[in-house]
């Protein structure tokens, strides 16, 4: 990541791409949040910030990195803001401000998309938020433009003192490609004293400058070497494609034999939208073709442009058919929107005769073997089913989300984004003093807490709701890879920072907070229920490490976990498969030939809990746990 | 120079969350490189570690950088950890000409567990994979991992088989001079010892 051998071609992810990119542009700062796909970046800036002589580091929360970076541009700093699509929204306020203020020192802003939701809850196209900003975007295609485009995007910001976004998605972000590395500079460029009569501050008459800065930059586009046209001159089959269709595209017009007669437009640069350049293959095409990723974006944009230039054109794309209107683009649908511009038939692709009838089953999410997530939902339900009404449970964001489905007994009836359950649940809690006869619990993760859920907590405790909140504290960040937050007490460049201690925070707030480990599952059961039966606003801290967190740290061999055959009753045990079916840790498997319970040995990581929980007392633990 | 008999050449690694895919990807994607090919890899994410279904794509190319991603039906290997993943890529991705190297070792998903699905009969499952390609190799990795010391290395065992099959685009050697590179230590001796009793799985007539 930081050998200096300008030249070198290297098997690079995406995210790599982008830290080296950083590293060649010279940062002074780098501050985000995780958010999967982007997770990894600043995990690896981290441990190159110190060679590389800047700072980075994992903010409690998006809105934190970004105007941190925007003090860091302030004393002219080049500086780094690294999201997801539902941090950038996070950061909406600060973001629009922001591009009103200007900046000084350079400021990117890396935002990842997750077209089809692969690690998400929702698909979002960042892109709206650059038009509604008013702020330059610039989207890689391959590894190399978006190592490339880093150094692009701080000089663009230069330039004319503006925030730049470099949006990427999830195949750039977890694709690997290649990439020739370019120089690393000697030192960083020195930082500017801030002066008594500079400014950088958000007012009205900001705007028209504003403006003006995003124009400058639509001059930039219509000479920008991220866009580029491939094919035959006057083409009147056109593609136009932003980001990763791309690739596919320049693939399937070979496989269709159409490359004779389909131009390909490619836009790198492409908000403020490079209207001359555009119209260039604009007015020699009649059907144009859209390769966008999530939204009708550049869609939309161009058939305004091509209505204002009088110009009559077919439009195809997520608006017009030929490609869905949800879900990522792949070299299937987009080969399918090739064939529909041009008329080429489609390969045929058939399975052999007897193949394919067989219905395969899915493989559910669930959460890891060991994981103490897995414990808390489940005495939850059981607790909440022996109240007289079986209560309203609010979820929130982490790996605790898949607590809806059936790897946390389908635990939680609503959720909106990170951070929102303790409100959701605030509100529901005031309608106890209004006659509503439910017990009201939400959850979230320590870093969640942190992140956004503070807040809420003051607001639950001063408005007096009567509610539980459980702390689902591992220790760790798991859902995105196990960055540190301020309850770790470690910090993104490898030093020590005295952690926060969750439970002090909440008992000066002044809430009710009891402690438990889920793994004590009698004693946890016990804890859980006292607090339900109390008013208020009380918190119940479950305290387990992640799982994975273990297995990683792990020293000496795990403890090994069978079933005795002997006492296993099996299929005709009155547990209705409890360890395999119900608490449905991927550890516990069926012999369906015997007809009884097994572990398997690969995938246990030998917690114990299975073995509290067998009516035959049929599960036995050899060696240590920890639980 | 390396020959490619297929430009590009697509391989599809799948398997489970945690079963080491996207390692498995990542050290067959630089051997290529090693050998001066142009790569490009897909990963599936998110389900890593969490039981559901994973898949990357190793693309080979001497000419242009591909995308990311196989057209359906133009897979020409497939490196499966696991039997039913192996099928469910091959039904979606074998073409002409596909070899398939799988650990034949069910592990079952939760709604199987559950009750409310149920799990393909295993010798019918392996017929099917058998049918949609021209070779397909049966490998008992996780097995193997566990005799050289941890199961984890299963997948590094599986790529020492991949390297066994019959037109092969990368030799036992390239690889091993990846594993060298990629690790240390015990981690090294480990993964070392399952790839070689990996390789030695696939001289034993695992073919069917």
């Amino acid at each position: 990541m930081t050998a200096n051998a300008p030249g070198a071609v290297v098997l690079m992810q995406g995210n790599e791409a982008i830290v080296r990119g950083a590293a060649e542009a010279g940062i002074h700062f780098a501050a985000s949040y995780p958010g999967s796909p982007s997770s990894q970046i600043l995990g690896m800036l981290g441990k190159i910030a110190r060679e590389r002589n800047f700072y980075a580091e994992w903010s409690t929360n998006e809105v934190c990195a970004i105007q941190a970076c925007m003090g860091a541009s302030f004393a002219g700093a080049r500086a780094l803001c690294v999201v997801k699509q539902n941090g950038l929204l996070c950061t909406a306020d600060a973001l629009h401000c922001g591009a009103q203020q200007g900046v000084k020192g350079g400021l990117v802003v890396v935002t990842s998309d997750d077209p089809s939701a692969h690690s998400s809850t929702n698909e979002f196209d960042s892109r709206w938020q650059a038009q509604s900003a008013s702020v330059a975007l610039l989207e890689p295609t391959t590894m190399q433009e978006a190592k490339d485009m880093i150094p692009y995007a701080f000089e663009l910001s230069e330039r004319v003192g503006q925030i730049v976004i470099v949006r990427l998605t999830t195949r750039v972000c977890h694709g690997r490609g290649c990439v020739t590395l370019g120089e690393l500079p000697e030192e960083n460029r020195p930082l500017e004293r801030v002066r008594e009569w500079d400014r950088m501050v958000c007012v009205s008459y900001m705007h028209g400058p504003m403006l003006e800065k995003l124009e400058a930059l639509r001059g930039a586009f219509n000479e920008s070497p991220y866009n580029h046209y491939s094919g035959p001159e006057g083409a009147r089959d056109l593609i136009v494609a932003g980001g990763t269709g791309r690739l596919y595209a320049q693939e399937a017009v070979k496989r269709l034999g159409v490359q004779d007669r389909v131009g390909l437009l490619s836009l790198g640069a492409l908000w403020p939208l490079p209207e001359d350049y555009i119209l260039k293959y604009l007015r020699g095409a009649e059907r144009v073709l859209i390769l966008e990723e999530v939204d009708p974006f550049l869609e939309q944009g161009l058939e305004a442009l091509a209505g204002r230039e009088k110009l009559s054109l077919t439009f195809l794309g997520r608006d017009h058919g030929a490609l869905p209107k949800i879900g990522e683009l792949d070299p299937d649908n987009v080969e399918k929107a090739i064939s529909i511009l041009t008329g080429a038939p489609l390969p045929e692709k058939r399975l052999p005769d007897g193949a394919g009838k067989t219905p395969l089953p899915v493989r559910e999410l669930t959460f890891c073997a060991g994981c103490p997530h897995r414990a808390t939902f489940y005495l939850l339900k059981k607790a909440l089913r022996q109240e007289k009404n079986p209560g309203i449970v609010v979820g929130d964001i982490g790996c605790y989300f898949m607590a809806g489905q059936s790897a946390g007994q389908y635990g939680y009836q609503a959720c909106n984004c990170m951070g929102s359950g303790v409100s959701m649940a605030e509100g529901l809690g005031q309608l106890t003093h209004y006659g509503l006869d439910q017990k009201v619990v939400t959850i979230c993760g320590d870093s969640t807490f942190f992140h956004t859920i503070m807040p809420g907590i003051v607001n639950a405790v001063y408005q007096s709701a009567n509610m539980l909140l459980i702390v689902l504290d591992n220790s760790a960040t798991a859902m995105t890879g196990f960055q540190p937050h301020p309850g770790t007490g470690l910090t993104a460049m490898g030093d020590h920072a005295r952690p926060m201690d969750i439970q002090k925070i909440l008992e000066a707030i002044g809430c009710e907070v009891e402690v438990a480990d889920p793994f004590e599952t009698v004693q946890a059961e016990k804890t859980l229920r006292r607090m339900l039966a109390r008013p208020g606003m009380n918190v119940l801290i479950m305290r387990q490490p992640c799982a994975t967190l273990k297995t990683k740290e792990r020293k000496g061999k795990k403890p090994r976990v069978w079933v005795d055959q002997s006492r296993c009753i099996g299929e005709g045990c009155g547990c209705d498969k409890h360890c395999s079916r119900v608490w449905g840790c991927p550890g516990n498997t069926w012999d369906f030939s015997t007809g009884k319970a097994q572990i398997d040995p690969v995938t246990c990581v030998g917690c114990g809990v299975c073995a509290k929980l067998c009516p035959a007392g049929a599960i036995q633990v050899e060696g240590e746990t920890e639980a | 120079m390396i020959q490619l008999k297929y430009d590009p050449l697509n391989i599809v690694v799948c398997g489970i969350g945690g079963q080491g895919n996207v390692l498995a990807a990542e050290v067959v994607g630089s051997a290529m490189i090693d050998r001066g090919c142009r790569v490009a890899v897909g990963e599936t994410y998110g389900a890593s570690q969490r039981g559901g279904s994973v898949m990357s794509h190793v693309r080979v190319s001497l000419q242009d950088d591909p995308s990311v991603l196989i057209p359906s039906g133009e897979a020409h290997i497939i490196i499966g950890f696991e039997p039913l993943e192996t099928l469910r890529i091959a039904r979606k991705y074998a073409g002409a000409d596909t070899v398939a190297v799988y650990d034949p070792r069910p592990v079952y998903p939760l709604g199987v567990l559950q009750g409310v699905q149920t799990y393909p009969d295993l010798d019918a499952l392996q017929e099917e994979i058998r049918s949609l390609t021209t070779l397909a190799l049966a490998v008992p990795a996780a097995d193997i991992a566990m005799e050289a010391g941890d199961s984890r290395a299963a997948n590094i065992a599986l790529l020492g088989a991949f390297s066994q099959v019959p037109g092969a685009p990368l030799s036992r050697e390239d690889l091993e001079k990846i594993l060298a590179r990629r690790f240390k230590g015990a981690v090294l001796e480990l993964n070392q010892k399952a790839f070689a009793m990996g390789c030695g799985a696939a001289g034993k007539g695992g073919a069917q």
